[in-house]
């Protein structure tokens, strides 16, 4: 589904993904670790097509196509979900008003008529249920007076209404009470089937004993130095970096 | 180029909608002003002595005024005498009914998206349509009628109710008020007329729609609201011109009276022609507006959405003369390539416990001028008087401006005057997370402002909020690339 070639990309001159390589198959998850500032959030943004940062080399397909080639909003309608580590605010605009105008652009790119108001209402009642979002939130301005845990509970919402092909979650999990991360990643599982993936952003083995990964992978100054399967994350909250440091010889 | 720049380049695309003329035969006295000329608008229109006159004096004031020159407006001085003052389609005999109004002129409203037809009948909206200057049919005068309310032109008001006209024109402006004003009292050609009697609840939107379409015509409405005792109207105004090389001059006016415990709300939505993205052409769009809040208890609330014109200079504004009387102003003011607005209220608070609110958003894009000038004086012997304003002004780009200029006035200390202002830039991270979940990049702009207008949107009637959000998005088309 997703292919990453030699990605290289910089942001005002400053290389930060040095060389990425990276393959997703349907049906997947992938949990990607790193200490901060690795390049995380960079790769996640790099993927959703943020035009701040210039991919100075390497490919990147998506379901067969070259993913570079795309526009932000292009790439969404092709199925590419990101959940952002900061969701942006946008006074004035409620997420019910923000879901029925993405969904109907997606609908659009997919030849289908813009959703009645019944349907929409229908599906917003589902996907609420399914992250426990309460509807009070839904009618408010965007992500504005969210707390933290809110904001990344209404990211997992608008990702239930979306229901993409790839899902890129970046620290969702962080800001979460204990009771929420379980409901999110609840969530998160119920989205997943085979023909989707997941990938998961974190620092904190916690997550990924709820949404179980087939593979980890450690993100270190911008080149994946490590890949392992689930034990790896388990390896890293006990030992930290350092020995990752150590074997890949850059400590 | 930053994806900034491509903002405001593209911005610079949008195509006005409602450009085009129609050919009426036009009925229209030479260009230029002079005595006779006002001598033959009150013949054509076959007033009274009394209005002849009150339009002469105002016509003798105005010659010896100078035009304002203290706005944050830069525009070509207009050739007061090149222009043509009155203007009528010419049409067989007046109109009895609406299915005797000129196909063509009904043809142009439906082109407008307006319909004098059943259709608002339905959606329970009265209209008044003026075009040029002529007043070609109001809907719904007779249901109206069984309530004691009065709607119909101007100059039909001062044929059946000269009683009223007479005693409520120019006693909100008065004809000498401002260079503008004075020019529309001596040359006014027609407008709206409004009359709630005490105690009616006006039970629907009344509605005006203005349009130019002549050239090298001015056009000069006036409109009055009177509201008696214990009464409610909401009533709203639209228009639109045709695309034309030159500038063409608006100057109206507009009187509210509203008595003891009335409340009038006054929407408008102000989509003249605002010229080309070079900026030739376009309306100069200098209008009085005001209210008087004359009785205890009323209650004025303007809103308007200002999307067109080249040059806008206009300051809806409220008299609190009774006491706990109430002023409320929202606005939104989209200026984009070339356009210039200023534009603001003023809140006089006379009266004790007065209150009074100000929202004001400003979105400036391509080299336009968006200015934000506002009063709000507190007198002597307004005690407790409060107001609350906010400004914010949001900006696409940096090859526009956006100034905000509030005077305050406080002569009584147990006033309490709040003002907050917010200058931003359109965030690229808003921009970019629509863009995420598949809205693309025009669209993403076209929600995040109308969001950022949501407080002033709200305030207009449902029908009329929809028409203004697609509005301004249509302004805002073609705004990125
Ligand atoms: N706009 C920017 N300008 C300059 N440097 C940037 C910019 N955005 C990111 N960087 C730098 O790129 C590097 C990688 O940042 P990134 O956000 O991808 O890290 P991360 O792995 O997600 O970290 P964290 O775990 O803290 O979220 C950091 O050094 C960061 O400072
Ligand atoms: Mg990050």
């Amino acid at each position: 589904m997703l292919s990453i070639k030699d990605l290289h990309a910089s942001i005002e001159g400053k290389e930060i993904l040095k060389g990425i390589n990276l393959e997703v198959k349907p049906g997947e998850v992938h949990a990607i670790m790193g200490p901060n500032g690795s390049g995380k959030s960079t790769l996640a943004s790099v993927l959703a097509g943020r035009e701040d940062f210039t991919v100075d080399s390497g490919e990147i397909t998506f379901k067969g196509n070259d993913l570079l080639e795309l526009e932000a909003d292009e790439r969404a309608k092709e199925g590419v979900f990101l959940a952002f580590q900061y969701p942006i605010e946008i006074p004035g605009v409620t997420t019910t008003n923000f879901m029925k105008t993405a969904l109907n652009k997606i609908r659009e790119h997919k030849g289908l008529e813009p959703l009645d108001a019944v349907s929409f209402l229908s599906r917003m009642k589902e996907k609420m249920k399914l992250v426990e979002i309460d509807q009070t939130l839904l009618s408010r301005s965007l992500n504005e007076g969210f707390s933290g845990g809110e904001k990344k509970r209404n990211e997992i919402f608008q990702m239930a209404m979306l229901e993409p092909t790839l899902s890129i979650l970046d620290e969702t999990d962080s800001g979460l009470d204990i009771d929420a991360l379980r409901i999110v990643a609840n969530g998160v599982n119920k989205l997943k089937n085979e023909d989707n993936a997941t990938i998961v952003v974190t620092h904190y083995q916690r997550l990924l004993d709820y949404i179980v990964p087939d593979f980890v992978h450690v993100l270190f100054d911008g080149k994946i130095v490590k890949t392992g399967g689930k034990e790896l994350a388990h390896k890293l909250e006990e030992k930290g970096y350092d020995w990752i440091k150590e074997e890949a010889g850059v400590a | 180029m930053s994806k900034d720049d491509q903002i405001l380049e593209e911005f610079a695309s949008k195509e006005y909608e409602h450009g085009w003329t129609v050919d009426f035969e036009a009925d229209s006295a030479p260009p230029g002003l002079n005595e006779d000329i006002v001598r033959f608008i009150s013949a054509k229109k076959e007033e009274p002595e009394w209005l002849l006159e009150w339009r002469l004096k105002a016509y003798r004031n105005w010659r010896k005024m100078k035009e304002p020159k203290w706005a944050n407006v830069h525009y070509p001085k207009p050739d007061f005498e090149n222009i043509i003052y009155y203007s009528a389609p010419k049409a067989k005999d007046k109109p009895k009914s609406l299915d005797e109004v000129d196909p063509e002129m009904r043809k142009t409203f439906e082109r407008l998206g307006i319909s004098l037809t059943e259709q608002k009948r339905l959606t329970g909206v009265a209209v008044d349509a003026v075009m040029d200057s002529v007043s070609v049919g109001t809907t719904f005068k007779k249901q109206l009628g069984e309530l004691g309310i009065i709607f119909c032109s101007f100059s039909e008001a001062v044929k059946e109710h000269p009683e009223l006209v007479k005693k409520y024109i120019g006693s909100v402006v008065p004809s000498n008020d401002n260079f503008y004003a004075a020019l529309n009292s001596a040359v006014f050609s027609d407008g709206s007329f409004c009359y709630i009697p005490k105690g009616v609840r006006c039970p629907v939107e009344l509605s005006t729609y203005f349009r130019i379409n002549a050239a090298n015509t001015g056009q000069f409405e006036r409109t009055l609201i009177v509201a008696e005792d214990d009464s409610y109207v909401s009533y709203l105004e639209g228009c639109t011109a045709p695309m034309r090389d030159e500038n063409q001059l608006h100057a109206a006016v507009v009187e509210i009276y509203a008595a003891k415990n009335a409340e009038v709300k006054y929407s408008t939505v102000q989509n003249w022609y605002p010229g080309d993205k070079n900026g030739k052409g376009g309306i100069y769009n200098f209008v009085t507006k005001r209210g008087i809040c004359a009785g205890d208890y009323a209650k004025i609330a303007w809103t308007q959405v200002e999307t067109g014109s080249a040059v806008t200079w206009k300051y809806p504004s409220c008299i609190l003369k009774g006491d706990y009387s109430q002023g409320e102003f929202y606005s939104v003011a989209v200026t984009n390539n070339m356009q210039q607005a200023d534009t603001g209220t003023k809140m006089i608070h006379i009266g004790k416990n007065t209150k009074s609110r100000i929202v004001s958003k400003g979105v400036s894009g391509g080299k336009s001028q968006n200015s934000y000038r506002g009063l709000v004086e507190i007198h002597k012997r307004a005690e407790n008087s409060r107001n609350f304003s906010q400004c914010d002004s949001l900006l696409m780009g940096d090859k526009c401006g956006a100034h905000t200029f509030p005077y305050i006035e406080i002569k009584n200390s147990s006033a309490q005057v709040e003002h907050e202002a917010t200058t931003s830039k359109i965030g690229e991270d808003q921009i970019f997370y629509c863009q995420q979940r598949g809205i693309d990049e025009e669209s993403a702009v076209a929600l995040i402002v109308n969001g950022y207008c949501k407080e002033v949107l709200n305030n207009l009637p449902m029908e009329f909020a929809v028409e203004a959000q697609k509005l301004l998005a249509l302004t805002l088309e073609g705004s990125v690339g």
